[in-house]
């Protein structure tokens, strides 16, 4: 009985909540405002949990992470309104706009797929520097990726790009169903499993690794490019995803807000969950999300809060809540009913 | 031709000197510290504001003349600059560090900090643009087509001045000698008798009060004050330090005029938005050929 709950526990929780959540959307029990932020939720999850990846598990310090977001979420976007939606620009969906559902996590995928490919770009050049070097690479290449969509005016340049709500509301009317909740759900979930399973395969020991020392690694025969470029584009690939997502839900993007503030708080998001922790990045967002919607009312003293909040933190526990650790290794008698692999 | 061209090498060498003030800054605490220390384009907006306070105060209820209260801003705001370098180190980083903290949750903190300076700002002053009061009357000289101000030969003569104070601070004090022993073997230099401590804050008075010096002249040429004017300046001074190798004083110095002269160039010839393209563009390119960048030296990493 013991072994079965441990094996199917995690599955039946995943089920029953986005059961529950889809439920509770459908029938409209819960406000808009709250399932925004809960989809908000999901997409923090994913670039938290992503940057986790290179910041926390490789040792290394990207911090321009809101410019692959903003590749994914622009490629996403066109690709969308390009096949399903009327217009100005784009014209008639090229495709059947009831083939809109199927297709929509093939869209949110190429959005991941083009990020991976520019995080293969900023990689190339940081093969021969470590740490440092790899931040004021990551932190251009923000600036480079805004800077270019802002000059290209068929996308709208710096007044953004609009049209997605077409989409999922033709989602929408094909089967009526929450559909924004279930996707950002089951790639919330698939993030984080996505994850799990790459930590604990070789690469993911390549990565801690690197991590530990990278010359020592490499002369352990660890192939330590080939791991660091690859660690990189799926980091840079699921904050595509995240971007995309992100632009599905709110129907409307522009690059102002994907500027490096954006990445700030991603990379805060990391370090108050613990450096190389996922289930402390999963946390971490939750919290950090929870946290930005409670403070909404303070306006603009919600920034001085929330930085002071962090600093005390840092003060009184500098590795983060988690540290380095798993919910399984603060808790082992968890292990007892879980298994997440 | 070669008006605009000289023309242009003076703007580029006025932007430039902003640039490289404030890189100068980055590039001590990195030196010293190996901390990335992302407060300081707040640092420099702070000073800013600190002598359009002083400037205002000066002028409007002490009613001095414009050249005395100049040459009264000047070090009364580098040293409240400084001090504000100094308590955030006092505050923030210095607990961190002696808890052993990992160093990028350092950096995190100085993040932190400079979003806190930053919204305070906003929070306390409001967001209304403040102007910069005329301290010194600019006279516009024009010598064979060539336009220039005593404000820009100000600014260029002043960067330089800073940068060979600093450099002889560096090469020839005994300070200097301490800061260059820090990070060469931060382990060692306590056992000779180095108050590490009394260093790094000499580090941080002396890099914000450069960064205080570059918030009067920048306030002086664009007499237009705002919260977020350090951020972006700051990023861009940060990555200027590095292109000329971070850690060497002559490197940031360097990378501070390259990048204000990329930026210039790119204005001139092509349109004002694709500056930023272009400039850290180039930057990237200048790093993927040498990626320690122009001064720095590439370290033996030991097993």
């Amino acid at each position: 009985m013991k072994s079965l709950l441990q094996r199917y526990s995690v599955q039946l929780i995943l089920i029953t909540l986005g059961g529950l959540i889809t439920y509770l959307a459908y029938e409209e029990a819960i406000g808009l405002y709250t399932l925004s932020v809960l989809m908000f939720m999901g997409v923090n999850i994913i670039l938290s949990t992503s940057l986790n990846l290179v910041n926390g598990n490789m040792g290394e310090f990207s911090c321009g992470h809101a410019g692959f977001m903003c590749v994914g979420a622009y490629v996403s976007s066109i690709l969308g309104v390009l096949l399903f939606a009327k217009d100005k620009v784009f014209g008639a969906p090229l495709i059947n706009p009831d083939l809109a559902l199927y297709f929509f996590p093939l869209i949110i995928l190429t959005g991941g797929a083009a990020a991976a490919i520019t995080g293969l770009l900023v990689a190339l050049p940081s093969y021969k520097t470590r740490g440092d070097y790899l931040a004021i690479i990551t932190i251009a290449a923000n600036y480079i990726i805004i800077s270019l969509i802002e000059n290209l005016g068929v996308i709208g340049g710096s007044r953004g790009f609009m049209g997605m709500k077409t989409v999922v509301n033709t989602m929408n009317d094909t089967f009526d169903l929450p559909w924004m909740v279930i996707w950002v759900f089951i790639f919330t979930v698939g993030c984080v499993w996505a994850l799990r399973r790459y930590n604990s395969s070789t690469f993911g020991k390549g990565v801690s690794a690197i991590c530990q020392d990278e010359v020592a690694a490499e002369i352990m025969s660890v192939n330590t490019n080939k791991i660091k470029t690859i660690t990189f584009m799926l980091s840079s690939g699921l904050a595509g995803i995240a971007g995309g997502l992100f632009a599905y839900i709110i129907g409307y993007v522009n690059p102002g807000s994907f500027n490096i503030l954006k990445s700030t708080e991603v990379l805060v998001m990391v370090y108050l969950g613990g450096m190389a922790s996922l289930s402390g990045a999963v946390l971490s967002a939750i919290l950090f999300t929870i946290l930005l919607e409670l403070l909404r009312p303070l306006q603009i003293i919600k920034w001085v809060v929330i930085p002071l909040l962090l600093i005390i933190l840092m003060q009184f526990r500098p590795e983060g809540i988690m540290g380095n650790r798993e919910l399984s290794d603060l808790f082992p008698k968890l292990k007892r009913f879980y298994r997440f692999k | 031709m070669l008006e605009i061209i000289i023309q242009n090498i003076i703007n580029a060498l006025q932007w430039g000197s902003f640039y490289a003030l404030i890189a100068l800054g980055y590039t001590m605490v990195y030196g010293v510290l190996t901390l990335i220390n992302f407060a300081h384009g707040d640092v420099f907006m702070v000073g800013a504001y600190i002598s359009f306070f002083t400037a205002t105060l000066l002028l409007s209820f002490l009613g001095v003349p414009g050249w005395v209260a100049l040459a009264l801003t000047i070090p009364i705001t580098m040293m409240l600059t400084a001090m504000v370098g100094v308590s955030l180190e006092r505050i923030a980083y210095r607990p961190l560090r002696r808890k052993g903290a990992h160093r990028l949750y350092v950096v995190i903190t100085a993040l932190m900090c400079g979003l806190i300076l930053e919204h305070a700002n906003l929070a306390i002053l409001g967001a209304s643009r403040k102007a910069f009061p005329e301290l010194i009357t600019t006279h516009v000289y024009n010598i064979g087509g060539i336009t220039f101000t005593n404000l820009k030969l100000a600014v260029i003569v002043t960067a330089i001045l800073a940068f060979f104070i600093l450099q002889w601070i560096v090469t020839k004090t005994k300070v200097g000698m301490a800061m260059r022993a820090i990070s060469y073997d931060k382990f060692a230099v306590p056992l000779m008798g180095i108050p590490i401590d009394s260093i790094i804050v000499v580090t941080f008075a002396l890099g914000s009060a450069f960064a205080g010096l570059a918030g009067i002249l920048f306030a002086m040429s664009y007499p237009i004050l705002e919260p977020y004017m350090g951020a972006l300046i700051g990023w861009k001074a940060f990555i200027a330090a590095v292109v000329g190798g971070i850690g060497d004083i002559r490197g940031a110095f360097l990378g501070g005029f390259i990048l204000g002269a990329v930026e210039i160039l790119v204005v001139a010839v092509f349109p004002s938005t694709y500056r930023d393209l272009i400039a850290f563009t180039v930057l990237l390119i200048i790093l993927s050929i040498k990626p320690t960048g122009l001064f720095g030296i590439a370290k033996t990493t030991k097993i």
